[in-house]
């Protein structure tokens, strides 16, 4: 145990040294080096201040939609055939009516075409067809409403980073997770609550014409209001154009008013479109309404050909610049809810820093003596294999470009405890072993062959629990199982391998002489 | 086998201790039953902020400002300072601008500047996930380390390291219900590491009672137990008060954030130290340890 071949003591300085060589960048002034890589630890956001947003996308009225547009599809499809059908009705996620027995085979067969129930790439059907005496349930299969949601989660996601980076935050990091959820991290970000508000509104923009007085119970209407004035609106459901055929969007000032106002330009099918639309209505009011609220209502004084349009609705400066973000980025498929939010404030994260790293230090400094004042040289030993397993910890966790947040340095901490703990049983068990054998090697040897299982049995358990809280845990739990993790295995090796050496190198020199420990 | 020095006979009581320590483990399953655990958001749903004023201000006239609006239960606390405070309130918002409007509030109704430094947001759907995957992470973390033992050792080994675990689990959990400190994320975490550390002082003991039965099949068991304990306890006693001294620098420099955290694991290593020696230790006297641990050697040719 006490003998190391040279190939091993370089191999075990080789990994001191890689250590050393990624931790490094770490350090402020050397950081910017070329000689050194350029992986450092990342700062949680508890660190360094950010926002952490996880939005679920709202898909039942995606689905309501779907379950519509196939209703009608049907439908359709029915009357084409002579089929008749009765009480035509949907509901969560099934389509169902009534049919005539007899013409059961003729529904089989026309709800069995691929142009009615298509196949879906992942596999399965569109729907599930099950008859119930004359009454026809056509269910929305799982892989259809799965996809459903990873089409509008694909859309969103899109949207989602369109409307962040026109905010110019920097570095947001935005990715899926699982079927319906989009998860937002925005490092540095002082006040979330701009980028909330972007991310609350579908902003689904429509131009329509409020109803010409008279036509108020008529089914093409409804009625909507303006969430500024509170004014109510009667307007048509025509959609004259959408925010789909919007190229541009600016914040600006009215030249009369100077009031905040939002230009826009649109394509060249929707400038054609509004062109035609106006000049056949000079005179009437426009709704412009986004998602349901009628942001202005103007009169179309004469026809608008050149494309572009102005959006005035009491706007301060802020909210028409947001309005114009909201319509440059797109509108979103299905409304998104934070369904979870975690912010610190970077001053907060830059006094939890310093508090984390007081602690450490003085936790560090308190076993450092406690160890010298135990075990003498040993303890000297002891504690130079601790700030070489530190560093190893910091090389290893830039190497993979961890995240170090709070519970992750209270980890750190743990790992401290649990590498004393090796080498106080390495020592006592020395100091038995010194008891029964009079030489020196020997009773090492024998002392660091039986410690041996006990170290790893312990270490293995404690990484079973690091394991389980990473792969279950959840932010803050899995910044602490990183650092636990790496820890248990440098400590292994800085205390027992290095430790080791160290401790044989001193033996070798102190053969004859009495050690007490 | 003289190579140690004998002190204490620390199984002269094991009864006694094995009921007090049973007696706690319901106690604090009473107590957990009766009184609940202080929630965090984590697990609850709500809404956590941390606010900072540039004045030192009470925290009671916070609450009444807050309780003005809508918000369900709200509770105020000093947290670190006169001037920073923590709010936790029942409500999550179903408006994305639910905070912007509570801090809106604030600063119209009690004139004073607010920053808001900190703010947790958690849903009801997500505080049932995290409550699943804690429990689950428990359990399997429980298990996996049942399966190591018995692999290591022999199942009789494996169920006294298992008891003790859920003494001081359950006994923590007890502690918290008890005292009111709010159970959150990070409290799971700790009771992890708890089990990971109590079971490191667990397996010490074990390994040494393994080593001494290889060494001697005569000897009384609960002279070798005992043994066992004395001879590994000068390291149990250095191990823990080293974790000690780290776990309470943290406890009183790392921040209020830590605080919890850090008191859950002092707290662990108390009990998981005393669990190792006075429960997982002696209730090996109590299940038939295999004695004949030679090494079988395969004679036939």
């Amino acid at each position: 145990m006490l003998y190391f071949s040279r190939l091993k003591v370089l191999s075990i300085i080789s990994i001191i040294f890689i250590g050393i060589y990624f931790f490094l960048p770490n350090i402020s002034f050397l950081g910017n080096n070329k000689f050194f890589s350029e992986k450092k630890i990342n700062l949680g956001l508890d660190l360094q201040g950010g926002s952490y947003l996880l939005l679920e996308i709202d898909s039942e009225p995606l689905i309501m939609q779907r379950l519509q547009t196939k209703s009608l599809e049907i439908r359709r499809a029915l009357r084409e055939k002579n089929i008749q059908y009765k009480d035509f009705n949907f509901t969560g996620k099934s389509l169902f009516f009534n049919y005539e027995i007899k013409q059961k085979n003729n529904i089989d067969q026309l709800l069995n075409e691929k142009s009615i129930n298509s196949n879906i790439k992942t596999g399965g059907k569109e729907f599930e067809i099950l008859y119930e005496n004359n009454l026809v349930k056509l269910i929305f299969t799982k892989e259809n409403l799965n996809l459903i949601k990873k089409n509008a989660l694909d859309q969103s996601i899109e949207i989602v980073r369109n409307r962040i980076d026109e905010l110019g935050t920097k570095e947001p990091n935005i990715i899926t997770r699982g079927l319906d959820r989009i998860l937002v991290e925005l490092p540095g970000l002082k006040d979330p609550s701009a980028i909330k508000t972007l991310l609350g509104k579908t902003a689904k923009l429509t131009l329509r014409f409020v109803a010409n007085s008279g036509n108020e119970s008529s089914l093409g209407v409804e009625s909507l209001s303006s969430n500024s004035t509170g004014a109510k609106y009667i307007v048509e459901k025509r959609i004259i154009i959408s925010g789909e055929h919007l190229i541009d969007a600016q914040p600006g000032f009215d030249q009369l008013s100077n009031a905040s106002v939002v230009n826009f330009k649109l394509d060249n099918i929707g400038s054609r479109k509004f062109a035609l639309a106006s000049k056949e209505n000079i005179g009437r009011y426009l709704a412009i309404v986004l998602d349901k609220d009628v942001v202005s209502s103007p009169v179309i004084r004469e026809a608008i050909v050149t494309g572009s349009g102005q959006i005035s609705g009491n706007f301060t400066t802020q909210e028409a610049n947001e309005l114009a973000i909201l319509l440059r980025a797109g509108a979103l498929p299905a409304p998104l809810n934070i369904i979870e939010e975690r912010s610190v404030g970077p001053d907060l994260g830059k006094e939890s820093i310093e508090k984390g790293v007081l602690s450490l230090i003085i936790g560090f400094l308190l076993v450092m003596i406690y160890m010298i004042y135990n075990y003498k040289i040993f303890g000297i030993f002891s504690n130079i294999s601790l700030l070489t397993n530190l560093i190893i910890i910091a090389g290893v966790l830039s190497l993979f470009g961890a995240t170090l947040t709070l519970p992750g340095i209270a980890g750190i901490i743990l790992t401290v405890g649990m590498a004393v703990d090796s080498n106080v049983l390495i020592y006592e068990r020395i100091k038995e072993e010194l008891k029964i054998e009079k030489n020196n090697l020997i009773a090492f040897d024998t002392a660091y062959k039986k410690v041996l299982t006990t170290i790893l049995d312990s270490n293995i358990t404690t990484l079973i629990a690091a394991f389980v809280l990473y792969y279950m845990g959840s932010g803050p739990v899995k910044g602490f199982a990183i650092t636990l993790g790496v820890g248990i295995i440098s400590t292994f090796f800085t205390t027992y391998v290095f430790g080791r050496l160290l401790v044989s190198k001193y033996i070798k020199k102190n053969k004859e002489k009495i050690i007490i420990i | 086998m003289k190579f140690y020095n004998k002190k204490f006979n620390f199984l002269k009581f094991k009864k006694l201790f094995l009921i007090l320590s049973l007696v706690f483990f319901f106690l604090s399953i009473i107590v957990f039953l009766t009184k609940g655990l202080n929630l965090g958001v984590d697990f609850k749903g709500g809404t956590v902020i941390e606010m900072k004023l540039s004045e030192p201000y009470s925290s009671e006239k916070i609450r009444k400002s807050l309780l003005k609006i809508n918000l369900g239960d709200v509770s105020v606390k000093e947290f670190g300072s006169d001037r920073e405070f923590l709010a936790t309130i029942e409500k999550k918002g179903k408006n994305n601008n639910f905070v912007g409007s509570i801090k809106k509030h604030l600063e119209k109704d009690l004139n004073k500047k607010f920053d808001f430094r900190r703010v947790e947001v958690v849903g009801s759907k997500i505080s049932k996930e995290l409550t699943r995957d804690g429990i689950y992470s428990v359990v399997l973390a429980l298990f996996l380390m049942l399966l190591y033992i018995w692999f290591r050792f022999e199942w009789q080994f494996s169920l006294g390291s298992i008891l003790a675990l859920l003494h001081d689990v359950i006994i923590t959990i007890g502690a918290f219900s008890l005292v009111g400190f709010e159970f959150n994320l990070s409290i799971v975490a700790a009771i992890l590491t708890i089990v990971g550390y109590s079971m490191n002082d667990t397996v010490v003991i074990y390994d040494r009672i393994r080593e001494f039965l290889k060494i001697d099949d005569k000897q009384n068991i609960e002279e070798l137990i005992n043994d066992a304990i004395n001879s590994t306890l000068s390291r149990t006693l250095k191990t823990s008060t080293t974790t000690l001294l780290a776990l309470i620098s943290i406890y009183l420099f790392g921040g209020e954030i830590l605080k919890g955290f850090s008191f859950a694991l002092i707290w662990g290593v108390l009990i998981g130290t005393y669990s190792s020696i006075f429960v997982a230790a002696p209730i090996l006297v109590y299940f038939k340890v295999k004695r004949n641990w030679e090494e079988v050697v395969d004679n036939t040719p």
